[in-house]
């Protein structure tokens, strides 16, 4: 175990080189729906436990069943209203389970990344062939069932090891979803030394940390969107900023819940200077126009102090 | 370090659900309902009456509600019998002002114990459901099935000698089940349970026995959820109502398709003097819709299968 996973070097929020964005936009602004598969009876990972209670744990698994029967639909319709494209953060099983949702999103245009196979297998515990095995596994289904490559991955459950990165670096990924210190893409260090990065996928804006986590009211949520975006938006006038609103479909989507989310939607995307995109089209524009900047800015922070 | 193999084998990993108990179906993609009067919205209110035991055992688990402090627990176990005293008749003229016909969900404990309260719901002609026997009888896997058993005949044969009604509605303690909990349903006469939120509609059910309905009773927006587990406030509890309620109009009217709008509610919660306010006024705010239609469960049922053969 390491003090510091060394995936990025300290760079000061003030002073870095201007990011901007297409069309002048001050703030790209993407919606994250995890579109996610839970299995009622998983082998037991023995660093984690799926379920809270003996099997069959009904609570847990069929509220997030109703994410995929009822609450995809709901959530496809609202985002379709304020024209975004879904990001999907996918439990790669889906697509052998429910090819219904996949190709409604097909047919829209919106992107798949990586969420591992099923949100109740972790990484916890598998040597880095397996993890390997399990990567390569996800994005051969996402290319199979979509027809495009899967560029950008956030480790399922959020359970890492200290190679997932890198692993996913390795088998092609572009960028990736699991890292939360900035309001910026920036270059991430891989140990093959390729060009990659972190798009900024918030964990405070996600609605399962904080309906789940953090039990804000759903109005109070709605609010929470709508500030994250006032001040995000305001310094990307200065510099380009990111927004992610990463969502599931049991949690936004409830009937209780889905007013406060659209009113956010019609606040954020009322605004001009909006670039509304995905996180592989943030991550492609950063690499092309930003990337080599970062990188030199960064390399010459750090020589400072050893003059 | 390494996993075993099976942790990277996938064998349910083919299309439709990972078990047999049901068929994976989009709400989206169903026929559409319409319920009587051509109300695109049908309300289920379900008020659970429970009795949570002072010597708690807590198998498998310490049920959410019932005791948590070193024996003897007073304050849990006289704020949960303050509903059954107090809390549920407030609760019964709220329902009353705004015509809300109830359903009430109750352990057979409490039947033995106070046999007033049931007559008082069954004289009014309200629908009773099983609940099992009480809040600390816990259906759960790895249970003796003869143990099971005797708690699901226990508590329907007290039930329905007591109320005279056939009692063919269920919600287990806790929504907890065992694997074999909807065969012991169906086995006693059981023809819908309420123990899976995975729906807004009603669903048929795989059991060995036979089939079973699915009427799934939403647990993200009962009154214990909102407030107890997640701390909102009342106001909030009533927004969250309110916007539901709103929601599932606008849908039902889009998409052509009836609705339910499924309230579980505790006396020992809303029941509460600085509580039973904002109760009220989210029965009146859906009463006064003009697309609502209040109906007990085995009546929404029985209207979703007149249209489902």
């Amino acid at each position: 175990m390491q003090e510091d996973p060394g995936y990025y070097d300290y760079w000061p929020w003030q002073g870095r080189p201007r990011i901007t964005w297409p069309g002048g936009a001050r703030i790209a602004f993407w919606v994250a729906p995890n579109i996610e598969f839970y299995e009622l009876n998983p082998p037991a990972n023995p660093h984690r436990k799926a379920w809270p209670q003996p099997h069959p744990a009904i609570a847990g698994y069929s509220i997030r069943d109703y994410g995929n029967r009822v609450g995809h639909v709901r959530q496809m319709e609202v985002l379709d209203r304020y024209g975004i494209r879904g990001s999907i953060s996918l439990s790669t099983a889906l697509c052998d389970h429910h090819p219904e949702i996949i190709r409604m999103c097909v047919e829209r245009d919106w992107e798949f990344f990586s969420h591992g196979i099923y949100n109740t297998r972790y990484t916890y515990g598998m040597s880095e062939t397996q993890e390997r095995e399990m990567i390569l596994d996800s994005m051969a289904t996402i290319e199979k069932h979509t027809g495009k490559k899967c560029a950008g991955f956030l480790a399922p459950a959020l359970s890492h090891s200290d190679h997932t990165i890198d692993l996913f670096a390795e088998a092609g990924g572009v960028y990736t979803c699991d890292l939360f210190h900035d309001d910026q893409p920036t270059p991430i260090r891989v140990r093959n030394g390729q060009r990659f990065v972190s798009v900024p996928y918030s964990l405070e804006m996600n609605d399962t940390i904080a309906y789940v986590v953090n039990k804000v009211e759903p109005r109070r949520y709605g609010q929470m969107l709508k500030d994250n975006f006032d001040r995000l938006y305001q310094e990307g006038a200065d510099s380009g900023t990111v927004m992610c609103i990463p969502t599931h479909n049991y949690q936004v989507s409830c009937p209780h819940r889905l007013k406060a989310f659209e009113e956010a939607l019609e606040y954020i995307t009322g605004h001009s200077d909006v670039w509304v995109t995905t996180g592989l089209e943030i991550a492609e524009y950063y690499l092309a126009h930003h990337y080599d900047a970062a990188v030199a800015d960064i390399a010459q922070q750090q020589e400072r102090p050893r003059q | 370090m390494t996993l075993d193999r099976e942790h990277l084998e996938y064998p349910q990993r083919h299309y439709g659900m990972d078990h047999d108990r049901y068929e994976w179906s989009l709400l989206s993609e169903r026929t559409n309902i319409s319920w009587p009067g051509n109300k695109p919205l049908a309300l289920w209110v379900n008020v659970c009456l429970q009795f949570y035991p002072l010597n708690q055992k807590g198998i498998p688990f310490a049920v959410p509600g019932g005791m948590t402090m070193p024996y003897p627990d007073l304050r849990h176990f006289t704020l949960r019998d303050y509903g059954n005293r107090v809390g549920i008749y407030r609760l019964l003229r709220a329902l009353d002002q705004c015509g809300v016909r109830a359903s009430f969900a109750i352990n057979s404990a409490l039947v033995e114990r106070i046999p007033q309260l049931l007559r008082t719901i069954t004289s009014r002609g309200d629908e009773i459901l099983g609940h099992g026997v009480h809040m600390d009888a816990l259906h759960y896997g790895g249970q003796e099935e003869a143990e099971e058993r005797e708690l699901v005949a226990g508590c329907l044969q007290t039930l329905r000698d007591a109320s005279g009604q056939a009692v063919t509605g269920w919600l287990s303690p806790a929504r907890n089940e065992s694997e074999r909990t909807p065969e012991l349903l169906v086995e006693h006469g059981v023809e819908y349970f309420c123990d899976w939120v995975n729906d807004d509609m009603p669903y048929p059910f795989h059991t060995s026995n036979g089939e079973l309905w699915a009427m799934p009773l939403s647990s993200e927006l009962e009154d214990r959820f909102v407030l107890m587990d997640n701390l909102h406030s009342e106001q909030s509890w009533l927004e969250q109502v309110s916007d539901a309620c709103d929601y599932l109009l606008d849908e039902a009217q889009r998409s052509g398709s009836g609705r339910i709008l499924a309230l579980n509610l505790h006396p020992w919660l809303l029941g509460q003097p600085h509580r039973i306010g904002k109760l009220e006024e989210a029965l009146a705010y859906i009463a006064a819709k003009d697309g609502v239609w209040s109906a007990p469960p085995r009546e929404i049922l029985a209207a979703f299968n007149r249209q489902h053969p």
